[in-house]
């Protein structure tokens, strides 16, 4: 598979067609990977109830696409939704390591941007970009369901910005 | 058959909460659980003797999410216990009326996360939607969604809004038909009965010995709530019944709980009906004296208690607090013990997990 | 109906103090006693015959809390518990422990619903717990070297 990709690959560049097909299929590439945001459902603490009630019939997030998984193998989001221990944090970076590319990390709530009401105590990781690449802030304590919603909209924003594609990698 | 240990945590769809369940198996069968916590901890209770009186009250909101008010509400009592003062009469009404709808807010998350346990998708979708209701009353007189902030020590922040009484009501009446609508869904389904009946069987004398309160113990046919036997706040005032079942198994605790909704409707009522005029709030003085205090009250998951230590300044000395979910992680070994490990969801559900009190 | 109902016994929180004074002259102390508290303190030597007392002879049948207080001369090891059936009278024990090597008896053989509040209180404060099965950290790791709870711990100054 590895062999074939390769060979595929190399011709596709030798033969400019490369540059040609990105062309065609970014916008479609683009446009599936932003409608269909993936997070993974894994409740930190207190902001793990707004994220239930955004996916509840009031706000219902998946009609924008953000379908709760179980597994990060089928995720493309890390969601952040509390404070974060030193015990948890290095489950949290498997977890993110488990999630296959491209994928993005939102940080939802004080404790996880920064540490919060939590900024001396002595067992809690004072902010997730400490050890995760986050690109969505979304502040709070908690969030509303709109604000998650409305952080879900920025990181769309974000991946059409971003312009990427499987055959853009290089 | 070769035994094997299996780890359901952290991040496992079953567990609602930060935790990892140990089990040893042999083959299906369940040998042996040990709970491993301390993934939500912070220490809580250290970094409480860093802030001051006031400053606490936000921050015991954040000990248990899913009932925030009743955990302010217990550290005021506690405090309220410490500095020796009365609070007015109107003011512990009103609680009375917020720790009861918070109380119906929390056992319909318990009820969401249960129905999500046992592949009931339908109740949960039905559950938020009438929580959403709850939380706009809760959110009419406090002014947040989940974290209130709202009692004080010697009250409650602010009056109730205008025209709280004729929502509440209409709410009241609108969600007891609700409930009738859950229970039909859940009652009725075959596959819930067989999921829940028989399972997780805690006897009275060893519920009672391994520490389970509040509507664990009382589904476990012992007949004891804080509310009537101790009474705090103007409990006393009020005739409720106490929910008891005699099954003892997974699905006593969810019948329980959906009777105390009921109850918790009718208390309601009635508080609204006799609430007298008056101030809600006293002024209280910032140094705390020299002694100590304890405080107890029926949390949704059952006794929260709380135990101070004034040194005369202004920060407390020391704070513990007993969480009631810390210790049903305990009793896993003996609710799970003999069954399969396809049960697991649905006996842990049943006792109401919420991670932030038991790890603090 | 249920098959244990509260309040069916009558001892009332002044009745159980005499009753505990009466049985153990030395090495009890109430504090105070009201129909529904009763404040002790109660010598390390005979904590363990007091508990075995309260929950056979006086009922109480549910160990609330177990927690510990860092003095600076000393460490308290404090417990509430409760009588389901007698007034559901809450009875707190304080027991005054030494600093360097506070121990004392588990209370876990009595009532099972302490046991994790030992296992937390050895975490947090270091009092160890003799005759509790399983004498381990809770909360942080095994290798964790300080206790939080005492008072020589000092957390992040935050201007």
């Amino acid at each position: 598979m590895d062999w074939s990709n390769n060979v595929i690959d190399d011709i596709l560049r030798a033969t400019q067609a490369k540059k040609a097909l990105d062309k065609l299929m970014l916008p479609f590439w683009n446009w599936s990977q932003r409608n269909s945001m993936y997070p993974l459902h894994f409740g930190l603490a207190c902001c793990a109830l707004e994220m239930a009630a955004s996916s509840g019939p009031r706000w219902d997030a998946e009609r924008l696409g953000i379908i709760y998984r179980s597994s990060p193998r089928q995720c493309d989001v890390l969601l952040l939704n509390g404070w974060i221990s030193k015990k948890v944090r290095p489950a949290l970076r498997r977890l993110y390591e488990q999630m296959p590319a491209p994928k993005w990390v939102i940080a939802m709530g004080e404790c996880s941007i920064s540490g919060g009401p939590w900024y001396d105590c002595y067992n809690v990781v004072q902010g997730a970009d400490t050890f995760l690449p986050v690109d969505i802030y979304i502040p709070g304590c908690p969030p509303r369901p709109e604000a998650l919603i409305d952080g879900f909209l920025k990181l769309q924003q974000k991946i059409k910005a971003e312009a990427k594609g499987p055959f853009l990698e290089d | 058959m070769a035994e094997m240990w299996v780890n359901m945590g952290p991040q496992h769809p079953f567990n609602h909460g930060l935790w990892n369940l140990r089990v040893l198996m042999d083959g299906e069968t369940i040998k042996y659980a040990e709970p491993i916590l301390g993934y939500l901890h912070r220490g809580w209770e250290k970094s409480m003797e860093n802030r001051t009186y006031p400053q606490i009250i936000p921050l015991s909101d954040r000990l248990c999410y899913g009932s925030s008010m009743s955990w302010s509400h217990l550290y005021c009592m506690t405090m309220e216990e410490l500095f020796d003062i009365e609070v007015p009469e109107r003011g512990e009404y009103i609680r009375v009326i917020v720790l009861e709808l918070q109380r119906i807010v929390s056992h319909l998350l318990w009820l969401m996360a249960f129905g999500v346990d046992l592949g009931n998708l339908t109740v949960m979708l039905y559950v938020i939607r009438e929580r959403e209701m709850f939380l706009d009353l809760l959110q009419s007189i406090t002014g947040a969604r989940m974290t209130y902030n709202y009692p004080r020590i010697g009250g409650v922040r602010n009056d109730l809004p205008p025209d709280f009484e004729r929502d509440c009501i209409r709410a009241m009446d609108y969600f007891q038909g609700k409930i009738d609508d859950y229970e039909k869904l859940c009652d009725g389904s075959k596959i819930f009965r067989m999921r829940t009946e028989g399972l997780g069987v805690v006897k009275p004398a060893d519920a009672i010995n391994l520490g389970l309160t509040g509507p664990n113990l009382r589904a476990s046919s012992v007949d004891v709530d804080i509310r009537r036997d101790d009474p705090y706040s103007v409990y006393e005032e009020f005739d409720f019944d106490v929910c008891t079942h005699d099954a003892c198994d997974t699905y006593a605790r969810y019948r329980v709980r959906m009777d105390e909704m009921r109850v918790s409707c009718d208390i309601v009522k009635q508080a609204l009906e006799k609430i007298p005029d008056g101030p809600v709030r006293v002024k209280v003085p910032k140094n705390a004296p020299n002694k100590t205090a304890v405080a107890r009250v029926e949390d949704p998951r059952g006794e929260g208690m709380m135990y101070v230590v004034g040194d005369g300044t202004d920060k407390p000395y020391r704070l513990s607090v007993r969480s009631p979910v810390f210790v049903y992680v305990s009793a896993a070994n003996h609710m799970l013990k003999g069954h399969k490990i396809a049960d697991v969801p649905s006996v842990m559900g049943s006792i109401d997990m919420c991670l932030g009190e038991t790890d603090r | 109906m249920a098959e244990i109902t509260a309040c069916s016994g009558n001892l009332t929180g002044l009745e159980i103090a005499d009753a505990l004074s009466k049985k153990f002259a030395e090495g009890v102390t109430i504090n105070s006693a009201s129909p529904r508290r009763v404040y002790s303190q109660v010598n390390k030597e005979v904590f363990l015959e007091v508990c075995k007392f309260m929950k056979d002879e006086l009922l109480f049948d549910h160990a609330s809390l177990v927690s510990g207080v860092d003095r600076i001369d000393r460490i308290q090891a404090i417990y509430h518990i409760t009588s389901y059936i007698n007034n559901c009278c809450l009875m707190e024990i304080v027991v005054d422990l030494d600093h360097e090597a506070p121990e004392i008896d588990s209370v876990t053989p009595l009532w099972e619903g302490a046991n994790y509040h030992e296992r937390e209180t050895y975490d947090m404060m270091g009092i160890v717990f003799k005759g509790h099965p399983d004498m381990r950290r809770i909360f942080l790791p095994d290798d964790t070297k300080f206790y939080p709870q005492r008072k020589d711990f000092k957390l992040k100054e935050v201007p």
